[in-house]
């Protein structure tokens, strides 16, 4: 997921992965991978994915992760790191929009093949090409199911978006309003806070019902937060008179979803990002061709309550599917 | 108030003028700034949401102030010390995860949180040890101690929460309809634990023996107090409250998670400090830390209610902070 | 309390000393607080210790009184030679010390200073289980000593930082007396203290001596110190440089042992 953790403004969170494989063969592909945290189990789902299509496809991933969400000086150093170790090409999922550019251009300029994934750089062509989930879809994707279970009731919507001021956020928030169909700033919306963790997340989630207990649509940025939304309603006795929509696809979530706790939930792929990720490189390795612009690597919705005109899957399929 | 028994003509002064004395020392007081502090508040939110000032919020606040709360006390404890401990939301999250899997993995529930304790207690004792015994700077010892135990439990949990169902390791999550207004049985837990470290400050050796140290170590110490065992004593003790308040976090979210309370060792801080507590030691009451707390608390609920940003919640925080804090100098200034 | 006594008497150490040290060294990296220093306390004397600041006076006191543990030589109480590593060891043998700057806990009040250290807790089952201290007994030796001591208009409640220097001083000395003091050692307890308040306290060293106490007095004040002792020990550089009786110098004499102007024997 992409919810951004702001360790603490303390943070030193020390927990810098190198993992090389030591024997793989000489003549393999290296590729450098720079993740942003292991905090996460999205990003470490992508390096286990990768490792995994990597020694299927012949390649070396030289793998290094940020010490915390926005260690965006950790990235730039394991960038130039790689470079210097003459990698082929480097996957990156970026921290900061801009930070990393510099160290890009130098990464190629020496031939190396850049490729973001999970998340854009700008402008968008300082790297090659950039593999990730479209946010902004995922949240219409969010916004169109929670607007649909609904049906006739006049909406009135509570959000509780990620960490302030980070693109995902933003997106995902864009998104389900724009697939819900609300400006910014209705009357319809009547609650909204950031949050960055469960425990904040079900303390707004409280607060936004003691507010106001006729709220009945719920976004939520990421799943933890939905189930604390099931939580909150299920005990003031509002289980099943509130939509409750998610994005991510963890495995918990997922069966948050089974269990009936959580409506829908957008699925998005780190493993796919890892695989089409890896395999540009190694055709690169092999063929000189390079990958260029924004390429999707899908977010599918998951839900038990499917509504005509709106794609989606059922959990089954999400437990098989996520990370 | 007492009297020495030699001489009644004090007696009879202090009685004179007791309506005085009454006064003054309620100004001197040192809660006494933060109680005024949470009833403006409160009358202000009470103003702003109809919704507030009812039995139902009241309840939720003190929820959401639980785990705050139980956390701070142990913190106080230290900040009387003269120390810090920037380590306590990594311990509670690292004894969460530990309690979640074990008890996931088949180990009695009973089990799992007994060792989760232990291991807050031994977590904390170790950095009470480095302070008292190598003489390391606590603000060093528990930035380091956050550093090393925020990455065991991200190892420890593989980065992922873990949901446990109900049982004992949320006992504390579950209470009692009194009236239609629920009660956790945290919320007695947290009271008690209070009253029982009030009592200790308060009324036993080892309470002045923390004010003491706190105060000034080496005057401790030629007076006769074990200046390292109390200061071990009090960190392995803040350690068992960590203990606690990770069994009233999975009360509150069944779920151990390894990305919480990442903000709360500052937020324990700022509850002490808008208690009263001076951040230097050696003076402060444990009382003055739960107002603190409250204060975070509905201030977050408050500004929900109302409507605002949650922006300002910091904002406001931040200017209490220093508002109570320039307050309670100005007070002493004046005292002495 | 857990003295190691050395039963074989030392001639070194005339009769009637209450409290005697021989060669004391202590040097704190390339400091020589303490260079062979002596000390002698006599039976119900007053002895004032001057010397210049750092000629390693508190160093000496707090050798004396267990604070500080010097590198060698020998302290004796009573004549016998004993070895003393914790400030709790002078409690049993009757010695209360005034430290110049490790007096009191600012935050606690009157009584728990006193007791600090030596807490009394209730009898009852509150005091067993609760550990609840009986501050009403605590309060009725503190209130009968401050009597005694002359000192019963301090009150017992506020936090002692909240009293005045002259309060807290004697405050301090009351805890120095507390618990059936025979010797007091005091370092610098006017220092810091105003001409009025100064001379509350040096009536009521004058009456603690009165009492058949020894006091040992570290001072900067040589007039005062003239006018109230009964030997003067002079301290430079690490040891005794001479004693004198105040009757048979002068203030000049004095000033010139301490700054090493001229030299007297001892
Ligand atoms: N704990 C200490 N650490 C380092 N130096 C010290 C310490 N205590 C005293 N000294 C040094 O020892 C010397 C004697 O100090 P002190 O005994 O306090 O002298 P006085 O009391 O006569 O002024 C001074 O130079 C002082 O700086
Ligand atoms: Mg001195």
């Amino acid at each position: 997921m992409r919810l951004k953790f702001n360790a603490s403004s303390l943070a030193l969170v020390a927990i810098a992965m190198l993992s090389t494989s030591a024997f793989a063969a000489d003549d393999a592909v290296k590729i450098g991978l720079v993740t942003r945290t292991d905090s996460n189990p999205f990003f470490v789902k992508l390096r286990e994915d990768a490792q995994a299509y990597a020694k299927t496809a012949g390649a070396e991933i030289v793998a290094i992760t940020g010490k915390t969400h926005d260690d965006a000086a950790g990235q730039v150093a394991a960038i130039e790191d790689l470079t210097a170790l003459g990698v082929k090409g480097i996957l990156v999922t970026p921290s900061d929009a801009e930070a990393l550019n510099d160290a890009i251009a130098k990464a190629r300029a020496a031939g190396i093949l850049v490729i973001a994934l999970d998340g854009r750089v700008s402008p968008d062509s300082a790297v090659d090409a950039t593999f990730a989930t479209d946010n902004l879809q995922a949240g219409v994707l969010q916004g169109q199911w929670v607007r649909a279970a609904l049906g006739d009731t006049a909406p009135r919507v509570a959000l509780v978006d990620g960490t302030r001021g980070t693109v995902s956020t933003r997106e995902r928030h864009d998104g389900f309003l724009k697939g819900f169909g609300l400006q910014e700033g209705a009357p319809e919306i009547i609650a909204q806070q950031n949050i960055s963790n469960q425990a904040e997340a079900q303390t707004a989630l409280e607060n936004f019902f003691q507010k106001d207990p006729t709220i009945n649509a719920v976004y939520t940025v990421y799943e933890p937060a939905a189930v604390s939304a099931h939580a909150v309603t299920s005990a003031l006795g509002l289980a099943g008179k509130v939509a409750i929509g998610s994005i991510d696809g963890s495995c918990d979530g997922i069966k948050a979803v089974a269990d009936g706790q959580v409506g829908a939930t957008v699925v998005q792929f780190p493993g796919k990002m890892a695989e089409l990720g890896v395999q540009a490189i190694v055709d690169y390795a092999k063929t000189g061709t390079k990958p260029s612009g924004f390429i999707d690597s899908g977010a599918v919705l998951v839900t038990d309550k499917p509504f005509e005109g709106i794609a989606s899957q059922n959990s089954a399929w999400g437990l098989k599917n996520c990370w | 108030m007492l009297v020495v028994p030699a001489r009644p003509d004090v007696a009879a002064k202090a009685d004179e003028s007791r309506l005085a004395a009454w006064g003054k020392s309620l100004r001197g007081h040192p809660l006494v700034g933060p109680a005024l502090a949470l009833l403006l508040l409160i009358i202000v939110f009470s103003f702003a949401s109809d919704r507030f000032l009812t039995a139902t919020n009241v309840s939720l606040v003190l929820q959401q102030t639980l785990v705050l709360g139980m956390l701070a006390l142990g913190q106080t404890l230290i900040i009387l010390t003269a120390g810090v401990d920037l380590a306590l939301g990594a311990i509670t999250v690292l004894a969460t995860i530990l309690a979640a899997k074990l008890a996931v993995g088949g180990v009695p529930e009973e089990l799992a949180l007994l060792l989760a304790v232990t291991l807050a207690i031994t977590a904390s004792t170790l950095n009470g040890w480095l302070v008292a015994k190598v003489r390391l700077p606590p603000f060093i010892v528990t930035l380091g101690a956050f550093t090393v135990l925020t990455a065991v439990s991200y190892l420890l949990s593989g980065s992922r929460s873990q949901t446990i169902p109900k049982g004992f390791l949320t006992l504390l999550g579950q209470g009692v309809s009194i009236g239609g207004v629920f009660v956790s049985w945290g919320i007695p837990t947290l009271l008690a634990a209070y009253a029982l470290f009030a009592h200790i400050l308060g009324n036993t050796a080892w309470g002045k023996h923390i004010y003491a140290v706190g105060d000034n170590p080496d005057a401790a110490r030629v007076a006769g107090v074990r200046v390292e065992r109390t200061l071990i004593g009090v960190y392995a003790v803040a350690g068992l409250l960590y203990g606690v308040g990770a069994w009233l976090s999975l009360g509150r979210i069944p779920s151990a998670d390894p990305n919480a309370m990442a903000n709360i060792a500052l937020q324990s801080i700022t509850a002490v400090v808008l208690g009263g507590t001076s951040f230097f030691g050696g003076r402060g009451k444990v009382l003055g830390t739960l107002i603190g707390a409250l204060i975070v608390g509905v201030l977050r609920n408050g500004l929900t209610l109302a409507g605002i940003d949650s922006l300002f919640q910091d904002i406001i925080t931040g200017i209490l902070i220093v508002a109570t804090v320039s307050l309670d100098q100005y007070s002493r200034r004046r005292s002495t | 309390m857990s003295r190691e006594i050395d039963m074989t008497s030392s001639p070194a150490i005339p009769a009637g000393t209450i409290l005697a040290a021989r060669a004391l060294t202590k040097t704190y990296g390339a400091v020589e607080a303490m260079r062979g220093a002596d000390f002698d306390l006599r039976q119900g004397e007053i002895l004032a210790v001057v010397g210049d600041n750092g000629a390693g006076k508190s160093t000496l006191i707090k050798s004396l009184t267990g604070a500080t543990v010097p590198d060698s030589g020998q302290i004796y109480i009573d004549g016998i030679p004993v070895r003393l590593t914790d400030p709790t060891q002078i409690l049993g043998a009757g010695i209360g010390v005034v430290h110049q700057d490790l007096a009191l806990s600012g935050e606690l009040d009157l009584v728990s200073n006193l007791f600090l250290g030596r807490e009394i807790r209730k009898p009852s089952f509150s005091g067993r289980v609760l550990r609840t201290l009986d501050r009403a007994a605590m309060a009725n030796v503190a209130g009968e000593q401050l009597a005694r001591l002359g000192l019963g208009n301090v009150s017992l409640t506020t936090p002692v930082r909240k009293l005045s220097g002259g309060q807290r001083q004697a405050v301090a000395i009351a805890r120095g007396m507390a618990f059936g003091a025979r010797v007091l050692v005091l370092d610098e307890p006017t220092a810091a203290l105003g001409v009025r308040e100064t001379a509350v306290v040096i009536d009521l060293i004058r009456r603690i001596r009165d009492n058949g106490v020894s006091v040992a007095l570290i001072s900067h004040n040589l007039p005062q110190v003239l006018e109230i002792a009964d030997r003067i020990h002079i301290h430079r550089h690490g040891r005794r440089a001479a004693v004198v009786a105040p009757a048979e110098t002068t203030l000049r004499e004095v000033v010139g042992v301490m700054t090493g102007i001229d030299e007297i024997a001892a």
